[in-house]
């Protein structure tokens, strides 16, 4: 198979505020019809890369091309080609849903036969077609999701870009949208996705780190869980869980969580310590029943890369 | 010992809408205990019950022994409630809004003090104590409005949701927290969309159309996936999905991205690729994998919608 075309080109781009760097020198691609996970905390830089990428914010320096347009000699060339959809609720819930579409299609300059049409083809889509009467603001939380995607990709965009799009959503409703998601991209639509659910981070073909404007890994989710999980994670059952808390926080064991009535660890020389942590734990009367290895989980790893590079930055300074 | 926390047939009606149902929650001293459920399943509307700011239609519920209905003044004073969106006055410094929130409840004086130290420790924000509540970050807003939930000391902590849209090192700062009134004896029922929160509680429950429909351990909610599970990773979903039911063995599936998650009596791989094989589906790997609580719910809810 022949590697997709890429839509979008990231090249040392940075964004400062005054003396505040909010991104710095990143670097990706994205290829065509690929779901691209860009995950990072609140603040990380983000919203600010979207922004550059849908040519509405300059960038300091560095490049960036997006289906082919470059962001610093064509920005206002963008919008018409791509889809946004942001974490706010855009639409307006005072009409209905077809109200909604057909506002929204004429912002597109879609009209007529044309518009009618596509609007069926999207209300067919997101299977809002029983509901197209209703008023938006009667929409359940996951049906409004639906229909503002529907919105965004009412003009064909070749590039999506999704900004935390499932905030609060339930588990269920999630999945049906990132159903959605790939039947868009099967359909060689390109998604550009920002999300704080693993769970969702996992469905992914492809995810970016972002932290402090800086990029931390770029890889597929399993790559990244073989490659960037310094360590391990063990699960500890035992009657004390409370004395096994205080006992591993008190070792250095960076990464300490109680779950249930079970304790997380995790940490870079783990492998290492399992022995020393048996006898720290029965030194401590915690009296462990099992102390077993798990898989990490994607957000074990966002975790445990943020907090390193939080750590070097502490060093360097 | 009695629960701390028990409802019985407790109802509220909005219209013809029931959106609490004859439901039966207890809540054991001392329990982190996290309710989950699809959107409109009426966890906030309980919530909102036992924090006697919204009357039952019909049931009791109580907290310590108070009565929601009888006694709000009392159960307020034992009860902190964070609803979803917790109002902090964006204009008012950290300091302020704690030191508000002491005034409503009447702390002052050293107590006062000693306090809003304490708290501005626990919930990490020393540092911050001059910025506007406006300016700060997702996660130290949660935080900080954790922190005006805490300052009577409660013996009950009710929280709404209160992680939403907050980034995964933020919400796991924020568990931690929760952790540390857990081991202090706090007892603790909040609702989340995040399975991996629901993970960290020591009792979960699943709420739809009103009702508790399962309640357990996480580790105990996770076993209720059926058989054995495999990812299949296809190019060839749909049509994978078309033809899976057809497989010997075969008890549930469910899409998960670019994977089919089969749920089957004897998970065996090889059998499972053959077959998939002859039925035009193209096969990239099959691994076996450990349902988590995100698949329990969804295999739970799907039950249930097709009941």
């Amino acid at each position: 198979m022949s590697t997709p075309p890429t839509v979008v080109t990231v090249r040392d781009l940075t964004k400062r505020f005054g003396d505040f760097t909010a991104v710095d020198a990143i670097e990706f691609d994205v290829r065509q019809g690929e779901i691209f996970g860009f995950l990072g905390p609140n603040g990380s830089g983000k919203t600010t890369t979207i922004r550059m990428l849908l040519g509405l914010l300059p960038p300091t320096s560095g490049a960036a091309t997006v289906l082919g347009i470059d962001v610093l000699k064509r920005p206002q060339d963008i919008a018409r080609r791509v889809g946004y959809m942001s974490q706010k609720f855009s639409l307006y819930p005072d009409l209905t849903v077809d109200e909604n579409l057909t506002f929204y299609g004429r912002t597109y300059g879609l009209q007529g036969r044309a518009l009618a049409r596509r609007k069926d083809e999207i209300l067919g889509l997101i299977e809002l077609d029983v509901q197209r009467q209703r008023m938006t603001s009667n929409l359940a939380g996951g049906w409004k999701q639906r229909l503002a995607l529907g919105a965004a990709i009412l003009h064909r965009p070749e590039l999506l870009f999704l900004d935390e799009p499932t905030a609060g959503v339930d588990p269920v409703s999630r999945r049906n949208f990132w159903r959605l998601l790939y039947t868009l991209a099967e359909q060689n639509t390109t998604i550009f996705v920002t999300t704080h659910y693993m769970e969702e981070a996992e469905q992914c073909h492809r995810l970016a780190f972002i932290h402090h404007g800086r990029l931390i890994a770029d890889g597929a989710p399993a790559e990244i869980k073989r490659e960037r999980m310094p360590g391990l994670v063990v699960e500890i059952i035992c009657r004390h869980p409370q004395r096994a808390l205080a006992a591993l926080r008190e070792a250095g064991i960076p990464e300490v969580a109680l779950y249930g009535e079970r304790v997380h660890a995790a940490g870079p020389d783990l492998d290492q310590r399992l022995d020393e942590l048996t006898d720290l734990l029965q030194q401590a009367d915690a009296e462990p029943r099992s102390i077993k290895r798990i898989p990490p989980s994607l957000e074990d790893v966002f975790i445990a890369n943020v907090r390193q590079t939080v750590e070097l930055r502490n060093v360097n300074q | 010992m009695t629960p701390t926390i028990v409802t019985t047939d407790l109802q509220r009606r909005f219209g013809k809408t029931v959106a609490v149902d004859h439901l039966a929650l207890s809540v054991e001293n001392g329990e982190i205990y996290g309710l989950i459920g699809p959107d409109g399943a009426g966890k906030t509307t309980t919530l909102r019950m036992l924090a006697a700011v919204l009357r039952p239609s019909g049931g009791s519920a109580s907290i310590a022994g108070i009565d929601v209905v009888r006694q709000p003044e009392r159960l307020r004073r034992l009860v902190g409630y964070m609803p979803q969106h917790f109002s902090l006055y964006g204009d008012l410094s950290v300091l302020e809004n704690l030191t508000f929130y002491a005034d409503i409840f009447g702390v002052r004086g050293a107590e006062r003090r000693h306090r809003l130290d304490r708290l501005l420790h626990f919930a990490r924000l020393e540092q911050f104590t001059a910025r506007p509540a406006a300016h700060l970050s997702g996660g130290m807003k949660k935080k900080l409005a954790l922190a005006c939930a805490l300052i009577h000391q409660p013996q009950v902590l009710l929280l709404d949701e209160p992680t939403n849209g907050v980034d995964p090192v933020s919400r796991r700062e924020f568990w931690d927290i929760l952790g540390e009134l857990h081991l202090e004896g706090v007892t603790i029922l909040v609702t989340t969309p995040y399975m991996d929160e629901a993970e960290r509680c020591n009792q979960v429950g699943l709420m739809h159309n009103g009702r508790l429909i399962r309640q357990g351990r996480p580790e105990a909610l996770r076993q209720l996936t059926p058989g054995q599970m495999l990812a299949v990773y296809t190019p060839d979903l749909l049509q994978a999905e078309a033809v899976i039911a057809d497989y010997p063995g075969y008890l549930a599936h469910q899409v998960y991205g670019d994977r089919l998650h089969v749920f089957l009596d004897v998970a065996d791989a090889a059998a499972l690729e053959r077959f998939l094989t002859n039925h035009d589906v193209r096969v990239q790997q099959i691994l076996p994998d450990a349902p988590r609580l995100e698949e329990a719910f969804v295999y739970l809810m799907t039950q249930v919608s097709d009941a």
